[in-house]
């Protein structure tokens, strides 16, 4: 279990970096190496050339203005985890960050590679859907910005071009009125989940839902915003059948066949019972917010 | 006399400064000048034939310095041996080193590749050439003996490589004359050891003395030695088998051999260089010994009120591929199906079955988790289907304290003698299990905590374990003259069960020391060659005994000598703290360095304590001789013990969980165990040896599996994907100790090793069934249980 | 497993030079870039207390200090840490150079068997007393924060009991009252 041979580079600046990822089209961008080493280890993925964004350190950064929580794509996920601008602002993000692995991976993986590597079971895609977020892209021909809801494509698939480089990833904030929560069930501690499920919620004057976002991980191909689910629960206020229906229209979002840790039937109640426990906190964390 | 015994105390571990700061000695560790790396090309395929392999691209690869296969590796190109042969296993086979013309699953070596360093040489491994033509590939033990399975190996009809039928009593009148029969079908996943440290062997041949040592990770170095002098036709003495500090085992590790245990050493005589090779943890998944898959299909025969009068059991063994260990998995669980009930009458019958899957050989537990899961899961049905309370009808069936010793003549265990449990009171056991859950309390918490919809449920299981078995290991335990420390070697070696300090212990309290005064030496056949290896749970039965009659000598030697210096009376020679003196004047004492020079009568004075034993002092004048005859120089013994029959331990565990109806999550609330392994040498060494057993047998009840696909694929070969559990899944464990001396070894000491992992799985089936029984279709009757199956076990109709 | 791509795979391999910090003593070396941190410490180093159990970042044997940070050493590669100063379990030790709290109570609690899987628990136990985060001494909040490393020999309860000892020396024990066993 050692990688295969590779020319590396560590280019000082995000320019330089966009330049050799233009130039070497089978080059693998290194950030924290937290899932590109075990893929390279186990030699099922073989890179011509690594490009390490270590030293561009204009990449680790979070900003928070404008109602957004701005994060430079090399930023450890620890980092962001701690950061007390960024709990103030959208508490829901150390929430989802303390899901992700175990504290020891979280102080090399940085934000940028979890978005990047988009496996649907992770936590911070999830997360980016159920906001509405979106990340900041270069490329030789200059910068983008992509939403969450068009970023993720499949399995470990983005809507990057290959000689693009996502350079910061925003999170909306959650203003006070908004409860949260993120709930996920794993087979271990810090395992990948085998579903979660994201909300963000807000009532309105007589409890009914305002405002609602909803999003899965594990259950299919990407993160899986329910919107459905959200329909199903606007301007209603949070009863017994309420939280039933979301529940069951969440269900119908899970595509994930059947594994051996989890059956499709299986992962269709998780989902169910996870929704409804989440906006139940949601809706918890609210009232004391707010009292 | 002697001071206060150490035997029975929380000594703490000799081995642990040095492991706590980095010095551990594990195979990788020891630097070997100019030392090459092997990597293996294996087999992508569970079945298929080998039609070219082409290795010249990775010959010309730079650094790389040999790529040989079957056609290369002269006499090694042969079956390796079938290390216990039994009469019903009738189609033995057994691998190639690399493999020839076929390969029988995924892992299977076919290629070596020994260059610079690991990652030229999986360089090299990519690019040889194989090409395979695909066979129908033969998985899952159900499907290996359906009629019209094709053969794993050609002449194996059936797939059978073994099918053995043992009779205890009269099984066939007491099912003819039962009230109740209970008949349930059990099935335990296959898993794997896993130990932290994956195997490893490093090899350097000297030329010049014609000398091998081979550090092996293995269980067995003294077992390794003679195979490895046999193959290579080398006298014993000039091959030096070590097996330094081994970073877990669990009898992963005691398989003699696997292909690189004999390739690496050749590769060192063919290159005159030293060669490595370290296992990854692919490799370790895919070409390292896998266990436990078994399917029981179990009856009980009872009388209404639930006495058992009969069992009958047959159940498919997936041995893998191969089966180099014999039927030992296979054979320890039919011999222990009966656990600790009286069941006079008893047949058990089991077809030892080739899939195409690794190998499987001993895992902690060696059948026993298996046989304890088929008992104590039938024994909770036939509670359920007589409406008996799960803890009585255990009490009606347990064999009495007055019973002992008790015998299932007909019954063979795995040494190949009748099985015959030495003692024990094993309805103690489970009143002490009772007082600390308190079943009737729990109930009504039950029933409470139901009424909010939360499932809460109460298991149990209890188990024997049949340890300490033969043939025999041995002791030597000399003084050193220069620092009067006291070493101690035997055969065996140690993969973390704390030997270094319980061995210790019993030399320390028969010769008069303090065990941090003795160095235990093992697993290094350079020190000491006689013994067998480390498995069964029989090292403190077999080696301690022998070590103990070692020091018993080596203390008469001490008050001999020291009784002729003193000219006092032996009975009057008191040995305290590596202190000899004359009972009432410790102001003479000598040191134990002293005594043990004093008995080498010298020529030389190289120093102080020397030149009073050189045979020139007035002292060492004498009459004849410096040594009489039939003495021997210096404070020393060997000896050896050999059981006539084996030590059975047992106990109890009982567990509390609470079922989340919603996710099938699982949280243990209570988990107790009550064991009795005989005298405990060092009660926190065996506290640590429950534990651990516990933790694996989570890990078997809960989470681990391997996962073949239809087509051989191992879809798991990680730990990412082995869910080995963390601390955060595995709960704290409490403890009850019982210690009813073992009649059948001076120390009466029985093994723990294994113990336990082996009712873990069984409890916990207990305890999630009743969590859940208000929302289960039938038992659950397989493990691992996840919540995937749960949810399953809660829909079926 | 079999072939693959051959004209890249034969091509040289790239080195380069690093300069590193490890337990105080610096070391400059040249290594090929695709050398993991982990066989450079073992290898290169001479420093074997660091231990390699998958390579897939799971089991937390190889575990190391760098900058202070709790780092999968099979995880990064050599390169990736020049000019950074790392801290292996030989470098761990009292102020006296006798054994360090968690060493002690590791060995106190029999926090270990076979040893394999110990400096990479000795080194996140230490990040985790070392840091300036709160710290939650109940039974669940240790379990929880040595979670992140396997052993297969000690069932973890000498591991957890050997944290709240080592605490309690490191002066660390706020809030050890909270969960603590009977
Ligand atoms: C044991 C273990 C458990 C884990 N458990 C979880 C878990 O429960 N939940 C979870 O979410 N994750 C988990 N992870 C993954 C972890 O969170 C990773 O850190 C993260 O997914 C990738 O971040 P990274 O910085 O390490 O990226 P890298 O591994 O460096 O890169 C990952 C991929 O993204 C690409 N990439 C990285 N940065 C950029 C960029 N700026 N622009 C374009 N492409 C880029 C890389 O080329 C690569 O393809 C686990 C990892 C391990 C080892
Ligand atoms: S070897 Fe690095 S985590 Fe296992
Ligand atoms: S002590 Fe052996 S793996 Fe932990």
């Amino acid at each position: 279990m050692k990688p295969s041979r590779f020319e590396y580079f560590a280019p000082e600046s995000l320019a330089e970096a966009v330049a050799l990822r233009d130039a070497h089209p089978g080059a693998a961008v290194l950030a924290g190496g937290q899932s590109l080493l075990p893929i390279m280890n186990f030699r099922l993925g073989r890179p011509e050339q690594v490009i390490d964004l270590r030293k561009a350190s204009e990449l680790a950064f979070v900003r928070v203005q404008n109602d957004v929580v701005e994060v430079g794509a090399m930023t450890r996920q620890r980092d962001l985890e701690r950061d007390e601008g960024a709990a103030r602002a959208n508490p829901l993000i150390a929430e989802s960050l303390r899901l992700v692995a175990h504290a020891v991976i979280r102080n090399r993986g940085t934000v940028g590679g979890s978005i990047a590597h988009a496996d649907p079971a992770a936590e911070l895609p999830a997360l980016l859907s159920c906001l509405d977020g979106s990340v900041e892209v270069a490329g030789v021909r200059g910068r983008r910005r992509i939403s969450a809801g068009e970023l993720f494509v499949f399995h470990l698939t983005t809507s990057l071009e290959p000689n693009e480089v996502i350079t910061s990833v925003s999170f909306p904030a959650l203003e006070p009125s908004w409860g949260w929560s993120f709930l996920e069930v794993t087979r271990r501690h810090g395992d990948f989940a085998l579903a979660g499920v994201c909300a963000a919620l807000k009532l309105d004057g007589d409890r009914c839902v305002g405002q609602v976002r909803l999003a899965a991980c594990g259950i299919g191909t990407t993160p899986v915003r329910l919107s459905t689910a959200e329909e199903a629960l606007l301007s209603r206020p949070l009863t017994e059948k309420a939280l039933r229906e979301a529940g069951r229209a969440a269900a119908g979002y899970v595509t994930a066949g059947d594994e051996t840790q989890a059956s499709t039937a299986y992962r269709r109640q998780l989902v169910e019972a996870l929704v409804r426990r989440s906006l139940l906190r949601a809706a918890a964390r609210l009232e004391r917010r707010t009292s | 006399m002697t001071s206060a015994p150490s035997f029975g105390t929380r000594v703490r571990r000799n081995e642990d400064e040095r492991l706590l700061t980095g010095r551990g000695r594990y195979i990788d560790d020891i630097t070997l000048e100019g030392a090459l790396a092997v990597a293996f090309v294996r087999s992508p395929m569970a079945s298929a034939r080998i039609i070219s392999v082409d290795t010249s691209q990775a010959m010309a690869l730079e650094g790389v310095h040999l790529v040989v296969t079957c056609d290369d590796i002269e006499h090694l190109d042969t079956e390796m041996p079938l290390l216990i042969p039994d009469p019903s296993l009738t189609s033995p086979r057994t691998q190639r080193p690399l493999a020839r013309g076929e390969v029988f699953y995924v892992g299977q070596t076919v290629a070596m590749v020994v260059a610079d360093d690991r990652y030229v040489a999986e360089d090299a491994a990519d690019l040889v050439e194989v090409v395979y033509e695909p066979l129908e590939a033969v998985v899952g033990v159900d499907r290996a003996v359906a009629s019209g399975a094709r053969s794993v190996h050609e002449g194996v009809a059936g797939n059978v490589a073994a099918h053995s039928r043992q009779r205890s009593g009269e099984p066939d009148a007491a099912f003819a004359s039962a009230e109740h029969v209970t008949s349930v079908t059990v099935r335990v996943e296959r898993s794997s050891a896993a130990p932290m440290e994956p195997r490893a062997v490093a090899a350097r041949w000297d030329s010049v003395l014609g000398e091998l040592t081979v550090w092996d990770g293995t269980q067995a170095p003294i077992s390794v030695r003679g195979g490895l002098a046999s193959l290579f036709g080398l006298d014993e003495h000039r091959v030096r088998v070590v097996a330094p500090d081994v970073g877990g085992g669990f009898g992963q590790k005691v398989l003699l051999f696997y292909p690189d245990e004999v390739l690496v050493p050749w590769a060192a005589v063919k290159l005159n260089r030293p060669v490595k090779y370290i296992e990854d943890r692919q490799e370790n998944f895919l070409g390292s010994t896998h266990e436990r898959l078994q399917v029981h299909h179990i009856e009980l025969a009872a009388t209404r009120d639930g006495l058992v009068t009969g069992l009958r059991d047959s159940f498919l063994h997936d041995t893998g591929a191969f089966i180099p260990y014999g039927l030992a998995v296979a054979q320890v669980a039919a011999g222990q199906i009966a656990g600790s009930y009286r069941i006079p009458n008893i047949s058990v019958d089991f077809k030892a079955v080739y899939t195409n899957t690794v190998p499987v050989t001993p895992y902690r537990g060696c059948g026993r988790p298996h046989a304890c899961f088929a008992i104590e899961r039938a024994m909770d049905v036939l509670a359920d289907d007589l409406g008996i309370d799960r803890f009585e009808i255990r009490r009606r069936n347990f064999i009495g304290t007055e019973e002992f010793p008790y015998d299932r003549p007909g019954l063979i265990f795995a040494d190949g003698q009748p099985v015959s449990y030495d003692g024990g009171d094993y309805a103690r056991a489970l009143s002490l299990l009772e007082e600390a859950l308190d079943p009737p309390a729990f109930r009504a918490e039950q029933e409470a905590a139901r009424s909010e919809g939360r499932y809460l449920g109460l298991g149990l299981a209890c188990y024997v374990e049949g340890t300490g078995l033969g043939p025999y290991e041995g002791g030597h335990v000399k003084v050193h003259p220069i620092t009067g420390k006291v070493y101690v070697n035997t055969g065996l070696s140690s993969q973390g069960q704390g030997h270094a300090t319980s061995f210790a212990q019993i030399a320390a309290d028969e010769v008069g020391v303090s065990p941090s005064d003795v160095v235990v030496v093992e697993g290094d056949t350079g020190e000491f060659d006689w013994g067998v290896a480390t498995f069964a749970s029989r090292a403190a039965v077999v080696s301690g005994n022998a070590i103990r009659k070692a020091a018993l000598i080596v203390r008469e030697q001490i008050v001999h000598q020291a009784s002729q210096m003193f000219e006092a009376a032996p009975e009057d020679i008191v040995i305290e703290e590596g202190k000899v003196f004359v009972q009432g004047v410790e102001s003479r004492a000598l040191t134990l360095a002293e005594v043990a020079t004093m008995s080498n009568p010298l020529r030389y004075a190289f120093n102080k304590a020397a030149q009073s034993a050189t045979q020139f002092t007035p002292a060492a004048r004498r009459d004849g001789a410096a040594l009489a005859e039939g003495a021997h120089p210096g404070l020393e013994a060997t000896d050896y013990f050999s059981p006539a029959s084996t030590t059975w331990a047992y106990g109890v565990h009982g567990a509390i969980v609470e079922v989340d109806p919603a996710t099938f999550e699982v949280k243990v609330k209570r988990y107790v165990c009550v064991h009795d392994c005989g005298r405990m040498i060092n009660p926190m060494i065996v506290e640590g040896q429950v534990i651990g057993g516990v933790a694996q047998g989570m890990g078997g009840a809960f989470y681990e599996l391997l996962d073949y696909d239809a087509e051989g694929n191992l879809r798991n070969a990680s730990l990412m994907e082995f869910l080995m559990p963390y601390a955060t899944e595995v709960p704290r464990v409490e403890i009850s100790h019982l210690e009813t001396p073992s009649p059948r070894n001076p120390l009466g000491v029985k093994g723990v090793g294994e113990a336990g992992t082996i009712p873990v799985a069984a409890a916990f089936a207990s305890a999630v069934e009743d969590a859940l029984a208000p929302l289960l279709h039938g038992h659950l009757l397989d493990v691992p249980l996840s919540p995937t199956s749960l949810h399953a076990a809660t829909r079926a109709g | 497993m079999t072939g693959v791509e051959t004209s890249e795979a034969v091509e040289a391999e790239q080195k380069t030079s690093l300069r590193v910090v490890v337990n105080g003593t610096a070391y400059e070396r040249v290594v090929p870039v695709r050398r993991l941190l982990s066989d450079f410490l073992r290898h290169d180093l001479g420093l074997t207390g660091t231990h390699v159990g998958c390579e897939h970042g799971v089991c937390g044997c190889c575990t190391v200090l760098v900058d202070g940070r709790a780092t999968r050493s099979c995880l990064t590669l050599a390169c990736q840490v020049d000019g950074l100063s790392l801290t292996t379990i030989e470098g761990v030790k009292s102020a006296d150079g006798g054994l360090h709290p968690v060493q002690q109570a590791l060995s106190d609690c029999h926090g270990l068997q076979c040893g394999y899987c110990t400096p990479g628990f000795v080194i996140s136990i230490l990040e985790v007393l070392n840091s300036p985060d709160e710290l939650d001494l109940s039974e669940e909040g240790v379990r929880e924060m040595i979670s992140g490393n396997l052993c297969r020999c000690t069932g973890y309860q000498g591991i957890v009991d050997a944290v709240r000892q080592a605490a309690v020396a490191m002066g660390r024990d706020g809030d050890a009252g909270k969960g603590a066993p009977a």
